[in-house]
């Protein structure tokens, strides 16, 4: 079994006092699936945020393949990350938010151009083929020239994903990619995360309320509940057939009427 | 005399008024050299100013910060005097023109960096993280994703403070330099007609301030802010 893409090792986070995640063990392989659901509040997007380095660790450690993100070794000592090891990090990690993030004054070209070429040191004309590439296969071929507030909410979230697509990144993170968009715009967002599934080598790690969804692409679904995962299984497994009676609960609150 | 001009007290007050504008004209030459080069040390040095207030190291927040209190507690003139006749102590020799331009520009810079700090402080966060997330450095984040978003912002209330700088020209007569009110000062002294200089230096500064107010509204509709939501 080779080293998993993502590993916490009995991760601690607090904001002052007030403790997000308590002694976090958690798994993804590579390659693997994995949608996180959970109440509000149970540290869901910290996790993400951890990852793509928004939020520090207050204690434990994370691995991003096999190596520590918020540590870097110093002399056979495990340190606290410099940028320069973060930003090294990050690298291998793209992330789609809520609420889009997309750069306003640049239209959508420029979104998907700008980091490839600053950061990878990509051409134009590289940076160009790529980005029309991605605007291919999210749909939006048409739109390369529009600023995004011209464009919907689900348009505008595709962009996102392709933003943080043309960084090739091995791990892509969703922090609830559809709960910003009017009902009729989720399904046009969730089509392209579904394509992307179906890449074998991308590990994706998901955080949504769309349970439908979240059964049909996940390898495994991982139930958090106050900072700890309370359980995780198959879709099958946690939706089917639930063990824990906070699991049973959760599930049937937002199932409810669906 | 002034500037090898002559006035002409002879024949009436239009042409009185004719003989000085020439003058006056070249004093409010100085007032705009004067205002121009004020707003930009004071939009540079506010810049600055700015971002050391926001630094996350104490050593650098709180002396930027007492800086900042001092310039806007204390009046333009004491600034001004302080820069003219102190710093020749320490063997820095500025024209008077220099010093006063500087002086404008080191008080309202204090202003300008609060603006500065208003039009970062209205990018959204996700804009830092999302920066963040593609790798984007530090640098680059600021010059191009947050400064196009906050310009847009800033330009009115910049605008305003360029204009209250030209107001503020005169200030600098003290110093001996020649602006528009100290040009039509002297003519006064010389030709005991205070009257009519000091009208023409008033509406001079009318056209000066309406024209310098077009200006910023044509710049705010000019610059590009396409997606930037202002409000
Ligand atoms: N910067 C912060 N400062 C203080 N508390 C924070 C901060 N960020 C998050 N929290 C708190 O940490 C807890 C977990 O937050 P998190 O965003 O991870 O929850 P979540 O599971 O994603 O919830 P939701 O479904 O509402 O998005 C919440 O109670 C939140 O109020
Ligand atoms: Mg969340």
């Amino acid at each position: 079994m080779s080293e998993p893409m993502i590993r916490f090792d009995k991760v601690e986070k607090s904001f002052g006092t007030f403790n997000v995640l308590k002694d976090l063990d958690f798994e993804v392989a590579r390659g693997e699936k994995v949608t996180i659901i959970g109440p509000s509040g149970s540290g869901k997007s910290t996790v993400l945020r951890i990852l793509m380095t928004l939020e520090d660790i207050t204690g434990g450690a994370v691995y991003v393949g096999g190596d520590p993100l918020w540590h870097e070794e110093k002399g056979g000592k495990l340190v606290p990350a410099s940028e320069g090891h973060l930003r090294q990090m990050r690298t291998q990690l793209g992330m789609v938010f809520q609420s889009f993030n997309l750069f306003p004054h640049m239209t959508v070209l420029r979104n998907l151009t700008e980091a490839p070429r600053v950061v990878l040191g990509l051409s134009k004309a590289e940076a160009k083929d790529r980005a029309e590439e991605l605007l291919e296969l999210v749909g939006l071929t048409e739109h390369a020239h529009k600023f995004p507030n011209q464009l919907s909410g689900g348009q505008q979230q595709r962009v996102g994903i392709a933003r943080a697509l043309a960084m090739r990144p091995k791990v892509m993170l969703f922090d609830e990619p559809t709960s910003a968009l009017d009902p009729e715009l989720v399904g046009e967002v969730l089509n392209v995360i579904r394509g992307l599934s179906e890449e074998h080598d991308l590990t994706m790690l998901m955080v949504t309320h769309e349970m439908r969804f979240a059964r049909e692409i996940s390898d495994r679904v991982c139930f958090f509940d106050g900072g700890k995962i309370c359980e995780s299984g198959t879709p099958e497994e946690i939706f089917g057939n639930p063990k824990e009676e906070r699991t049973k609960q959760f599930l049937h609150a937002v199932l409810e009427g669906d | 005399m002034l500037f090898g001009l002559h006035w002409d007290t002879a024949h009436g007050d239009l042409a009185f008024a004719a003989s000085i504008l020439p003058m006056l004209l070249i004093g409010m030459w100085v007032t705009i050299e004067a205002s121009i080069l004020g707003f930009f040390v004071a939009l540079i040095i506010g810049l600055i100013l700015s971002v050391l207030k926001a630094a996350p190291s104490r050593l650098i927040r709180w002396p930027a910060l007492a800086v900042a209190e001092f310039i806007r507690d204390t009046p333009l003139l004491v600034q001004l005097f302080f820069l003219y006749y102190v710093l020749p102590d320490y063997g820095i020799v500025l024209p008077a023109f220099l010093t006063g331009a500087l002086a404008l520009g080191i008080q309202y810079s204090a202003y300008t960096a609060e603006v500065y700090r208003a039009g970062l402080e209205a990018v959204p966060h996700g804009q830092h993280e999302a920066a963040r997330a593609l790798d984007l450095p530090a640098r680059r984040t600021f010059t191009h994703v947050v400064l196009p978003q906050a310009v847009p912002r800033v330009v009115p209330a910049m605008g305003n403070y360029l204009v209250s700088i030209m107001k503020d020209v005169p200030v600098l007569s003290v110093v001996t330099v020649l602006e528009m009110l100290n040009v039509a000062k002297i003519i006064g002294d010389q030709t005991f007609n205070y009257m009519i200089p000091l009208t023409m230096v008033g509406g001079l500064y009318m056209i000066l301030t309406i024209f310098a107010s077009a200006l910023v509204r044509f710049a705010d509709r000019k610059l590009p802010k396409r997606g930037i939501a202002l409000r």
